[in-house]
């Protein structure tokens, strides 16, 4: 029929990431690898899943056997996460229940419960101070890692690879570890349950991750960026600003992200270094558990809004983050 | 634009000698390429001269100021970078005016010399994209323009052709010449490729183990080099060496011939080598003819057909020499030639030394 040889797999085509072929073979295993990838995802996934149900659970419901599924959705568990409240009896409990009608809704659910509200928690203190604490650890650690970072990358630095050793041996010990002599050293200093003592004890242990993500992310920078600013008139610095930066900004984002999470879950330093005005969100949910019976609901609505700020955070870089987490991986 | 000189500038990482001491003046406007093989202290000369690399010793002097310790921003040079350099995250239009925004340079003064810049490369169309979306050859001319953008004293190219295709690299060095030539800018040109260096260039100064080897005019370095390394390492195919004895007024080479020397040049020879010594005996492919009563004869060990003229690999003796013959006749592989060499163009060096014995010019 033709009059030229026919080239090519001889079967038809339907999936290729280069011209090489793919058949109907290959197509069935990568549609085995998504499922099992999406198995993986829902088993990571349900407990969070139960968490988001048992924030809305009544007390009732949050210990039934076996677990409810479908139930009448109540914010209980925020209302005995926020609020200080009382126990209601005889008359005062008659009146309240009264006069039910003229009330907020969480002086409503209080009241069902038999209680009265009395002044907020201090959870809302907590989770500030965790924003407080994380947003400025990070922030130094971010800053500080990117200066150190630049110049180890750049500079002719004697014992380099010592020092950068030396800065990674920071992190090698576990927090538990040195949070008594911290403990002991910070309350000689005024540090003792400080935000600004809090934010030291954290940029200098994720000193260590920065300074090495960094570092990584400027190595691929090439250099002549910079010295093609330095010779149209920029100094060092303008240079380290205005090209850098921009460029390093994937790198940064990823490093952020590592360092919030990595501040805004640590427990042993926050729980050992602070008792109250400095005190976190990772200890106090922790606490929770521990005053008479516990209220489950309010522990998951608590934890809930824990994930808040950092799904924001991460929501906000998500467009840096997949590129960063790849870097390395295609040259530009 | 600016006279840039440099005075035994040296240049040493720990005991490695990158740049032996150095001295160069670059005229107002010309056009200077630095030419060598990877290496041999080019590059590092040129990175010097901008700044970005300190010298160990000497100095350096652009426009009359002594810059050896100035900042490369306190210099007014721009820099061309074989990989462009162009900043990926901004514009070209931004890319070109960078400089000057450096210099807080007025809107007015922006708009002017961005006008003037894209209408002498021919890069309009371009402004709005991202270096990431240009070819090669768009590239370099944006990195061009950055560099003209600022008027600076000087211009510093390190390899800007040596990235892009070859039919390309032509068209762009065009290009160079014509701007350079607009701009009347003085230019310092680094490159490997040794027809770039003779197309483009005034001076070509040939650099090799970290020394300079010659300084002079592409005809100068071509037709008259100044050692083997030159001989051999300008023109494609390099200069023919045949080693050979020098007696009596004429070069003896393996296996039995016989090269008079031009009698103007015999008081030279026998001032460097002696009545009697080694020699080398450097002529050019074009310098030989074919010639049945020639003095010299070989073998033909292949004959290259270059369009409008052949290249014959002869050998002699030991060796394969390169002569040019015409591109009608042809000529059997094996069969034995006889040639003779133009004696203007014939050259001799001193083997010991590696350098050229030139004839001695009569003063008038």
């Amino acid at each position: 029929m033709s009059n030229f040889e026919q080239n090519g797999p001889g079967f038809p085509v339907t999936e290729s990431i280069r011209v090489d072929k793919v058949s109907p073979r290959a197509r069935l295993s990568h549609a085995l690898r998504a499922i099992v990838v999406i198995i993986v995802a829902i088993i990571m996934l349900v407990p969070i899943f139960v968490m988001g149900l048992t924030a809305f659970k009544s007390r009732s419901d949050v210990v039934a056997i076996p677990p409810k599924i479908i139930f009448e959705p109540t914010l209980e568990g925020f209302v005995f996460l926020l609020t200080n409240r009382s126990q209601l009896r005889g008359e005062a409990l008659e009146e309240a229940k009264a006069n039910i009608d003229n009330v907020g809704i969480f002086e409503r659910i209080a009241i069902t419960n038999g209680q009265s509200i009395t002044g907020p928690s201090d959870f809302i203190k907590r989770l500030g101070n965790s924003v407080i604490i994380a947003f400025g650890a990070t922030a130094a650690s971010v800053v500080l890692g990117l200066l150190a970072a630049y110049a180890f990358s750049r500079f002719d630095i004697p014992g380099k690879d010592d020092l950068m050793f030396f800065i990674l041996s920071g992190r090698m010990l576990p927090a538990v570890v040195v949070t008594i002599p911290i403990f002991l050293m910070y309350r000689q200093l005024g540090l003792y349950d400080t935000h600004l003592g809090m934010i030291i004890v954290y940029t200098v242990f994720n000193l260590s991750l920065t300074v090495w993500l960094l570092k990584g992310f400027i190595d691929e920078i090439p250099v002549e960026y910079e010295e093609a600013a330095l010779v149209d008139g920029y100094s060092r610095f303008q240079a380290f600003t205005k090209i850098v930066l921009p460029q390093a900004a994937t790198g940064i984002a990823a490093t952020t992200v590592f360092s919030l999470i990595f501040v805004w879950n640590e427990y042993a330093f926050a729980l050992m270094l602070t008792s109250e005005t400095a005190r976190t969100a990772p200890p106090a949910i922790a606490t929770m558990l521990g005053r008479g019976g516990i209220e489950w609901s309010a522990i998951a609505a608590g934890t809930l809004a824990f994930l808040i700020p950092v799904l924001i955070v991460i929501f906000a870089l998500r467009r840096h983050l997949l590129r960063g987490v790849t870097f390395g991986a295609i040259r530009q | 634009m600016a006279t840039i000189e440099l005075k035994k500038v040296e240049k040493r990482f720990g005991d490695f000698q990158a740049v032996k001491p150095l001295d160069l003046t670059i005229h107002d406007g010309e056009f200077v390429v630095l030419l060598g093989p990877s290496g041999c202290g080019k590059t590092t000369t040129l990175r010097m001269i901008s700044g970005l690399e300190s010298v160990s010793t000497g100095n350096i002097l652009i426009a009359g100021r002594d810059v050896t310790w100035r900042h490369p921003s306190d210099r007014d040079i721009a820099f061309v970078f074989q990989l462009y350099a162009l900043y990926p995250h901004m514009s070209v239009e931004k890319n070109i005016t960078f400089p000057l925004e450096a210099e807080k340079a007025s809107p007015q003064l922006i708009q002017d010399r961005l006008n003037h810049v894209i209408d002498l490369l021919q890069i309009k169309h371009l402004l709005p994209l991202k270096p990431g979306s240009l070819s090669g050859g768009d590239k370099q001319r944006v990195a061009l323009g950055r560099a003209l953008v600022r008027q600076p004293a000087a211009f510093l190219m390190d390899e800007p052709l040596g990235a892009l295709d070859a039919d390309f690299r032509e068209k762009m060095r065009g290009e160079i010449k014509k701007v350079h030539i607009a701009e009347k800018a003085t230019t310092v040109y680094v490159t490997h490729d040794q027809i770039e260096a003779m197309a483009m260039g005034d001076r070509i100064v040939v650099m090799s183990a970290a020394e300079v080897q010659q300084i002079g005019t592409p005809d100068e370095v071509y037709h008259d080099p100044s050692n083997l390394f030159v001989a051999r390492f300008i023109g494609s195919p390099g200069m023919n060496l045949l080693p050979g004895r020098y007696a009596d007024g004429a070069i003896h080479l393996p296996p039995d011939l016989h090269y008079k020397v031009a009698a103007d040049h015999q008081p030279a020879v026998t001032g460097v080598i002696g009545r009697d010594g080694d020699i080398v005996l450097g002529f050019r492919p074009e310098a030989a003819r074919i010639h049945e009563d020639g003095a010299l004869a070989g073998e033909v060990y292949a004959s290259d057909l270059h369009g409008a003229y052949r290249v014959l690999h002869v050998s002699v003796g030991d060796e394969v020499v390169h002569i040019r013959s015409e591109r009608q006749v042809g000529h059997k592989i094996g069969s034995s030639v006889r040639f003779d060499i133009d004696p203007t163009m014939a050259r001799l060096f001193d083997p010991r030394s590696g350098r050229s014995i030139r004839r001695e010019v009569s003063q008038a």
